[in-house]
């Protein structure tokens, strides 16, 4: 008698959304004595048990400083640091090792490249071209390399859906261009941006880009080598990882030729009062003591993300994406602030007559946690002449009742701002 | 009444959709910026000052309910007050509104601005009730932009 298998393949394709909520301990609190709905993802995910327990089991058993340690539990700590490292490595497909290094999130991730890639290629009358949907991380970097060298910075513009106009692009480069510095999803808008096209059209320009990849990391599969990006950057806390900890991707040809971003520990072959010389990649852009413990915690997250499958993750939040921003649209007096063809995670969206504020403090009453402002993307709201928006963002653990609850709210305010 | 009715209590709401001196003040003597970086709500107050007397006042600006009707209600206790008056309800008030929600406050004290106690409820909320206030105090010292940071 044959017994019907489910092959693996099979098996993984199959998104079980309440195993997975499972996962979450934080989905089990009552929130102001109401049931959590998180809708704040792109401001930081939750963390999953598997990553809760092997930083508890990290600081319980495993803690020690490492390299150079000669004793069992700095051999410990320092493998699993560096097993980190190739988990961070085989789930970006980098090449090497040699290519990623930890920093303490997004924003020391950008800071490095402006800084050590600033340093070395950066000079007097330069270019860095960056977009109008860029958050405050990938703005204020560059403007501060720009006043310390004498150098531009250029705007790739967008149009009312929010998506940027890569016609325009064209002509924002020059003989003088040395870097395109762009979001691959927008925190604020939710655009997914066309980077595979940007890449080509910068590397036909032999202009280099950096991606902040902060919001996409959760959401989809990414290849770094497939993308040809030359930087990439994200946050731990963002992929279901903790707080503190970031990864900069950069290839290694372009590593090897910016000088060191902070000077200290670690970073070192060889001190002296007179001189000093760099170690190899990647030690050479760490110094001093990491966030082991964070780096470790990351390792376990994108091993999370990998069991779940990125492919499943992707069509998954697709369609509870497509079922929110249909839900909201329907409501009387919403408006969706970025609208275009191909989004992930957040939702944007104004309320007439209601400020963003007011919206976030009555669905907080209810339980249901969103962000309001301006999403550190503040010519992101110039750009559309709004203050503020609501922003509904969602991860892996959310369900279509999620938008159902954020919904609900959102009658309860109309009915008491509308009187 | 639960918290949320507490702090959008029909005044607020009602201020909130129809303020009360609202938009600029041609013959102002002095005026300030209000701004909260942390939500970007903005104010602008503008006085009329007459012989140590504030004439008239009138705001304008974008902002969430509390701040918008803070702004409005403000300029209707404000009017006809003397500087010194007008500065010493800022403090009272900036008081009231930074107290603990189990702290004994006397709100018959503070009239029309009583409405405003229920932000204690909400800690994120009382720089939106506090913002123009900050903006008055500015303009009434002469005036530059203040920020609630």
């Amino acid at each position: 008698m044959s017994v019907p298998t489910t092959s693996a393949a099979q098996k993984s394709a199959v998104f079980d959304a309440a195993k997975v909520r499972a996962d979450f301990p934080i989905l089990q609190e009552l929130v102001r004595g109401k049931p959590l709905v998180y809708l704040d993802s792109a401001a930081s995910t939750q963390k999953p048990r598997q990553v809760i327990e092997t930083i508890d089991r990290y600081y319980r058993a495993e803690n020690a400083n490492i390299h150079r340690g000669v004793y069992y539990l700095s051999e410990l700590a320092t493998s699993k640091y560096e097993a980190a490292r190739e988990t961070v490595r085989r789930f970006l497909n980098a090449a090497s090792t040699k290519e990623i290094i930890f920093t303490s999130g997004t924003t020391d991730s950008i800071n490095l490249v402006a800084h050590s890639f600033g340093r070395a290629f950066v000079n007097e009358g330069d270019e860095i071209i960056i977009s109008a949907m860029e958050h405050h991380s990938n703005i204020v970097p560059w403007q501060m390399l720009a006043e310390d060298r004498g150098a531009k910075i250029k705007v790739i513009p967008m149009n009312d859906a929010g998506e940027l106009q890569l016609d325009a692009l064209e002509g924002l480069f020059s003989s003088r261009t040395r870097l395109v510095a762009i979001v691959s999803v927008s925190n604020s808008l939710g655009t997914v941006n066309p980077v595979e096209d940007i890449i080509e059209m910068a590397h036909s320009q032999q202009v280099p880009v950096l991606l902040d990849a902060a919001q996409a990391v959760a959401h989809a599969p990414l290849d770094v080598q497939a993308l040809d990006c030359d930087f990439l950057a994200f946050s731990a806390h963002k992929i279901f990882g903790p707080t503190g900890v970031g990864v900069l991707y950069g290839k290694q040809e372009l590593l090897e030729q910016i000088p060191p971003y902070k000077g200290g520990g670690d970073m070192i072959r060889e001190v002296t009062f007179e001189k000093t010389t760099y170690s190899e990649l990647p030690s050479r852009f760490e110094a001093g003591t990491p966030n082991i413990a964070g780096v470790i915690g990351l390792g376990a997250a994108l091993d999370y993300v990998e069991s779940i499958g990125r492919e499943q993750i992707s069509t998954y939040e697709a369609d509870l994406l497509a079922y929110g921003e249909a839900k909201l649209a329907a409501i009387d007096g919403v408006r969706i602030i970025g609208t275009a063809s191909q989004k992930a995670g957040a939702i944007s969206f104004v309320l007439e007559d209601v400020h963003p504020h007011d919206v976030g403090t009555f669905l907080d009453r209810q339980g249901v946690a969103i962000r309001v402002g301006h999403h550190c993307t503040q010519p992101v709201m110039d750009r559309f002449n709004i203050p503020a928006t609501s922003r509904a963002s969602i991860a892996l653990y959310n369900e279509k009742s999620d938008y159902d609850a954020l919904v609900e709210g959102l009658d309860e305010i109309i009915k008491v701002f509308r009187g | 009444m639960n918290e949320l009715q507490e702090l959008y209590q029909q005044i607020i709401l009602d201020h909130n959709r129809n303020p009360k001196n609202f938009g600029p003040l041609d013959d102002a003597t002095q005026q300030a910026n209000g701004y909260n970086p942390l939500c970007g709500d903005k104010v602008k107050v503008y006085l009329m000052v007459k012989d140590g007397i504030v004439e008239d006042i009138r705001f304008e600006g974008s902002g969430c309910a509390i701040s918008k009707a803070s702004a409005s209600v403000m300029t209707t206790v404000i009017k006809g007050k003397t500087v010194e008056e007008a500065k010493e309800m800022f403090e009272s008030f900036q008081q009231m509104i930074t107290s603990s929600p189990q702290e004994d406050v006397d709100l018959d004290a503070f009239g029309k601005l009583a409405v405003f106690a229920g932000v204690r409820e909400f800690p994120s909320r009382v720089k939106c009730a506090g913002l123009p206030w900050h903006a008055l105090t500015s303009a009434l010292d002469g005036g530059e932009e203040v920020s609630t940071e």
